[in-house]
């Protein structure tokens, strides 16, 4: 695909560096949900454009290693390019877009449609890792929240929504709660994809790289959205079927395909929509 | 109508990447920006970037600049990518900036003292004129020289301390931390404040440092004195156990003094804000002095309710690399929360019949 870039580490970082990472990593897997402190580095690539979870997947990447990387489900939006192509430059890894041959998936925004199995490791970038950021903004006031598990001003924040709108108006980036204890923020996914984070046999890792902080769900881990007994989670997707492939539940995409208010909805997962079209779906746009 | 799922994002960025390549070159009948032209006639654009960028490299320096078309926080972003490759093979010796070979030092707080005001190359008291001989390219005079000083320069907050009207600062024998190692904590110790503003955007530093002056966490300032000039960097390697030499850094030190605090217990007695950076660069260190006095506040006994006074915010916000990749990650798509959001918004919507 591209040569590996000369002069560098295996995957840019330096070994130190990684060794910093995975014991961040470790401590992560070993208490789930929690937010550990990393000493983040600057990266070739912005700040907010994805260097947490570059930062995680340099840590665990290895030579045997199959990447895949997405930005809103998609392996082919310029960002995931970008990511891609960084990897495949300075640690000279193979790469596909078939989710089930990756061994590493880096993410943004989704969460994809084939579920994945105990050999894969799911890595997210995080913009901001704190879920009770927009309630309190001082990380030192937020720190000691988690620490007492004192969640109350979020559940306060989703009875205000039901009393306002009937319903929690959050739908994307929502909260949950990890293993019965560290509320987390599950990254902007839509609300749709949270369920998949319940019991998922992958190991789940989550890098902020402007934030400095890293965390994680071990496999099959308890994650529950949160929620009242009498307003349970809720989450839907576009009432449509896939334009392409015809499916009913995907996660889909609303493409503005002229100025007359005409719509196409698509599988915003490419990867998921080629595979059914490949076995013979068929949508009523294809 | 057919749809064709988007591709080419590869193709796209090659393209785009070429495109930037050619508009960064310009016009082919114009000669070249040469790194040495950047390095010795925009010197200050330089300092700034190697400040910001935390990396004492004129020549790296003037090809970030030269990069990225002179976007200065886009060059520092280039130096701070490029540092986090290099090895970190020592730690150098404390500077002492009271040995310093000055070319300029000024104080507002004494009419006269030891060294002298040394006025050196300063915009101070030029009239903002636009200057038409300099677009035609006319060659200056040569400036008067004169024979540097031998004595080292006492600085300002060592005279006003030998009558112990300053508070003193002394070793606690720890070692500083190192925010490009581990991450900020709070609550944040001085050293670790100091290196971020150190790092810290110079325009964010300017305007909460004047936030300061117009009342939002005064702290009555006064230029202690402001040098800028040449320091020895030393690095001690274990092997031979002594002091070497490695090179120079132009520095930029402002030492403010700030309105006097007592207590029960401890006279009344003046108190710094200090600034230091790379370069020649008056207006960041000025504003780091003053912020860094602010940021104080709760040490000192003082209310601390404005903005420069709260060390959380400050830090969080004061790093243009951060800031800038942040806030322009917008740019990113963000279809699929978009989506969720559209679709939460037309059920809420049809609920109220709409």
């Amino acid at each position: 695909m591209n040569e590996i870039l000369q002069g560098y580490n295996f995957a840019y970082l330096d070994e130190q560096t990684k060794r910093m990472l995975r014991r961040a990593l470790l401590k992560a897997v070993a208490i789930p949900g929690h937010q550990i402190p990393f000493g983040s580095r600057e990266m070739p690539l912005p700040y907010g454009w994805g260097t947490g979870g570059i930062q995680v997947t340099a840590a665990v990447l290895g030579p045997n290693d199959v990447l895949k990387v997405i930005d809103q489900g998609a392996d082919d939006t310029t960002n995931a390019v970008s990511i891609r192509r960084f990897f495949a430059k300075t640690a000279g890894v193979a790469t596909t877009t078939d989710t089930a041959t990756a061994t590493i998936i880096q993410t943004r925004h989704r969460i994809p449609e084939f579920p994945l199995s105990e050999n894969q490791i799911l890595v997210y970038q995080v913009p901001q890792p704190e879920p009770l950021s927009k309630l309190e903004p001082s990380r030192g006031e937020t720190r000691r929240m988690h620490a007492l598990a004192e969640y109350g001003s979020m559940h306060v924040r989703l009875y205000e929504d039901i009393t306002r709108f009937g319903h929690v108006a959050i739908s994307y980036d929502y909260p949950v709660m990890v293993g019965g204890r560290y509320l987390m923020a599950p990254s902007p996914i839509p609300a749709f994809d949270n369920p998949k984070l319940h019991m998922m046999p992958a190991l789940q890792l989550f890098g902020a790289g402007r934030e400095k902080r890293i965390y994680a769900i071990p496999p099959y881990t308890n994650v529950r959205s949160l929620d009242f007994d009498d307003h349970p989670f809720c989450a839907g997707r576009a009432p449509h079927p896939c334009g392409l492939c015809g499916s009913e539940t995907s996660y889909l995409d609303e493409v503005v395909v002229d100025n007359k208010g005409g719509r196409l909805f698509v599988c915003s997962d490419t990867d998921y929509c080629e595979t059914r079209r490949a076995a013979g779906h068929v949508g009523a746009d294809a | 109508m057919a749809y064709v799922a988007v591709k080419g994002g590869e193709r796209a960025i090659d393209n785009a990447h070429a495109w930037l390549a050619e508009e960064r070159r310009g016009d082919l009948g114009i000669s070249a920006i040469g790194l040495a032209q950047i390095t010795e006639q925009l010197g200050r654009s330089v300092d700034r970037v190697m400040a910001e960028g935390s990396v004492y490299d004129t020549d790296l320096a003037a090809l970030a600049i030269k990069q990225s078309q002179g976007d200065l926080i886009e060059a520092a972003f280039l130096l701070r990518a490029y540092r986090t490759t290099l090895p970190r093979f020592a730690i150098a010796e404390p500077v002492d900036t009271a040995n310093m070979l000055i070319r300029r030092r000024i104080s507002a707080v004494y009419k006269d003292l030891p060294g002298g005001q040394i006025l050196g190359p300063t915009y101070d008291y030029t009239h903002r004129l636009l200057d038409f001989a300099l677009a035609a390219g006319t060659v200056p005079p040569p400036a008067a020289e004169a024979i540097a000083p031998e004595a080292a320069m006492p600085r300002v907050a060592d005279i006003l301390g030998q009558e112990g009207l300053i508070e003193a600062h002394t070793d606690d024998g720890r070692e500083p931390g190192d925010l490009t190692r581990e991450p900020l904590r709070f609550p944040a110790t001085r050293d670790v404040r100091l290196q971020a503003l150190a790092r810290g955007d110079e325009g964010f530093l300017l305007a909460m440092g004047y936030s300061t002056q117009r009342g939002y966490g005064g702290s009555h300032p006064f230029v202690g004195e402001l040098r800028v000039g040449d320091c020895n960097i030393e690095i001690t390697p274990p092997e031979i156990g002594f002091a070497i030499d490695i090179g120079d850094v132009m520095l930029t030190e402002c030492a403010l003094v700030n309105q006097f605090a007592g207590s029960k217990t401890v006279p009344p007695q003046f108190t710094s804000g200090y600034g230091l950076t790379f370069g020649h660069a008056e207006r960041k260190a000025m504003g780091m002095a003053l912020v860094d006095r602010a940021m104080r506040a709760e040490e000192l006994g003082e209310d601390a309710n404005a903005p420069a006074q709260n060390i959380e915010f400050m830090l969080y916000h004061s790093d243009n690399i951060e800031a800038t990749g942040f806030v322009e990650h917008l740019k990113l798509p963000h279809y699929v929360d978009f989506q969720s959001e559209l679709e939460t918004i037309r059920r809420m919507r049809a609920e109220t019949g709409q």
